[in-house]
């Protein structure tokens, strides 16, 4: 589904991010991307998503990312911001979950029946006509899901998707990330929560890849994380 | 609550009073929107002088907030900054214009203090008859009926996305004001010193977050036109509304209804 093959960038000349990274995803795999801040997880999704251009081939369904496929690339990709405000500018959740079945040229019937159907499967229905700067963060987050949901894209980038919530939402988020059935490739420091959700883990440092394998075995790896800046996920800890 | 963050809820305020459901919020923004017009461009045309003719044009305003329950005080309050500089329009009237042209009791009103009143009323009216546009009608739902009467699509997307960057940046400028006082405690506003970094920081600040919404858009199929939620046609109901409105208007304009109702009393 996602595939990079020696991809480098750099955001000032010589001063690379990413260095020759190269992996593959599956369709319908679940990926967690990890790293200590500034290892290039964030530049990885952008990539990804067209918003940055590096060397090398990135390819998303088998077509390339480039500045003319960019159209057919978005059109699968769902990504959901770290901040979800910068994610909903429309005055009300209905208004910007319609605003990408719109987009794509989606019958106003369709498009309606669509967020009626995403806002019903997340269990939001409440929320539909809320105005986005009246609802809690947690709900935020949540809106900013069905938002991408209602796109319904073949695969889900997330930054940070548990960031600056409580307990309760966040473990909202996590049951909610863990019934999509989409490609999934989500950034987070929140390692118990890639331990449940994603199957697969790849481990960034310095732009380079340090680890990458099953959620359980690079998420153990006591040494491994602590050289690269992190620690073991708190529910794991008290198993070691 | 700063003020910037006083600023931004009122801004929220106008769109909830769009969202509310009345007769008038009812009607199609063409409908409204033609109206407003009308009235602006009739209340415009009254000669500098014509206090009598321009006064009754007042109802219509009077009525909307009646028919679209819009507070009165409301208007007044978020139209504060505005209101002073439209008023100062005519300021200087009275200095260059001194000859008496009217008399209450013995007392001479010169043609100046005539038409500065006047002034200030246009500019009165047509405040509140904007007003009462933006508080009946969502941005999006304007900026469709001004697609709809083939308005150019970039100008529809630049007024909408106008409006929103108004709100990034308020909310930038709030956050940023805030801080700026939980270190500076007991100082009003912010110190002349700082306002070149402060106002540099906005800038970036606001750009940067401008600059993820619009990524946000983009990453969601946006091509620099937006796909406005569909407005209901244009029926009989909003071409009646609208045509009953300009044609109160035409007889406001050409009826003097000061000098009818003054006739009934004086012969």
């Amino acid at each position: 589904m996602i595939e990079f093959q020696n991809v480098s960038f750099a955001y000032e000349k010589d001063r690379y991010v990413i260095r020759d990274l190269s992996f593959r995803i599956e369709k319908g795999e679940s990926v967690g991307l990890i790293g200590a801040n500034g290892a290039g997880k964030s530049t990885v999704m952008k990539l990804i998503l067209g918003l940055l251009q590096g060397e090398g081939k990135i390819l998303v369904d088998g077509t390339e990312v480039r500045k003319e496929t960019l159209g057919v690339i978005r059109r699968k990709l769902g990504f959901v911001l770290q901040n979800s405000d910068n994610q909903m500018f429309m005055p009300t959740v209905y208004e910007d979950m319609i605003f990408a079945p719109l987009n794509y040229m989606m019958s106003h019937e369709e498009a309606d029946r669509r967020v009626d159907e995403v806002l019903a499967r997340l269990h939001l229905e409440d929320l539909k006509y809320r105005y986005n700067h009246k609802i809690s963060g947690g709900e935020k987050r949540m809106a900013a899901i069905a938002t991408i949901l209602a796109m319904e894209p073949d695969a889900i980038l997330m930054d940070e998707p548990t960031s600056a919530l409580d307990p309760y939402n966040r473990r909202i988020v996590i049951n909610t990330i863990r019934e999509l059935s989409q490609t999934k490739l989500i950034t987070s420091h929140d390692l118990d929560m890639i331990l449940d959700t994603c199957g697969r883990v790849i481990l960034l440092s310095g732009g380079r890849i340090a680890a990458d394998g099953p959620a359980e075995k690079i998420l153990k790896d006591r040494a491994l994380l602590e050289a690269n800046r992190m620690e073991l996920p708190l529910s794991l800890m008290g198993r070691m | 609550m700063n003020k910037m963050q006083k600023a931004l809820h009122e801004l929220s305020e106008m769109d909830e009073l769009a969202a509310r459901s009345t007769p008038l919020h009812a009607l199609h923004p063409a409908a409204k929107l033609i109206t407003t017009i009308a009235y602006i461009l009739v209340t415009l045309s009254f000669n500098k002088y014509d206090l009598s003719g321009l006064v009754p044009m007042v109802l219509w305003p009077v009525l909307l907030f009646q028919i679209s329950d819009t507070d009165v005080r409301s208007c007044f309050y978020k139209l504060r900054i505005v209101l002073p500089l439209v008023m100062a329009v005519g300021l200087f009237n009275p200095f260059f214009d001194r000859e008496i042209i009217l008399r209450v009791g013995s007392v001479g009103v010169s043609g100046g203090v005539v038409s500065m009143i006047t002034l200030m009323l246009k500019g009165l009216f047509c405040l509140m008859a904007s007003f009462l546009l933006m508080a009946t009608t969502k941005i999006d739902n304007l900026c469709a009926a001004l697609r709809s009467m083939h308005f150019p699509s970039m100008l529809t997307s630049l007024l909408l996305l106008t409006y929103r960057y108004v709100g990034v940046m308020t909310e930038e400028l709030a956050v940023m004001t805030e801080a700026y006082h939980l270190r500076a405690p007991g100082q009003k506003g912010i110190h002349i010193s700082a306002w070149g970094s402060f106002l540099g920081q906005l800038l970036l600040r606001s750009m940067d977050r401008a600059q993820e919404l619009y990524s946000s858009m983009r990453l969601r199929g946006y091509h620099q036109h937006f796909h406005f939620a569909a407005n209901r046609p244009f029926n009989g109901r909003d071409a009646l509304y609208a045509a009953c409105c300009i044609l109160f208007f035409l007889l406001l304009r050409f009826i003097s209804i000061s000098q009818l109702l003054g006739g009934l009393f004086v012969r």
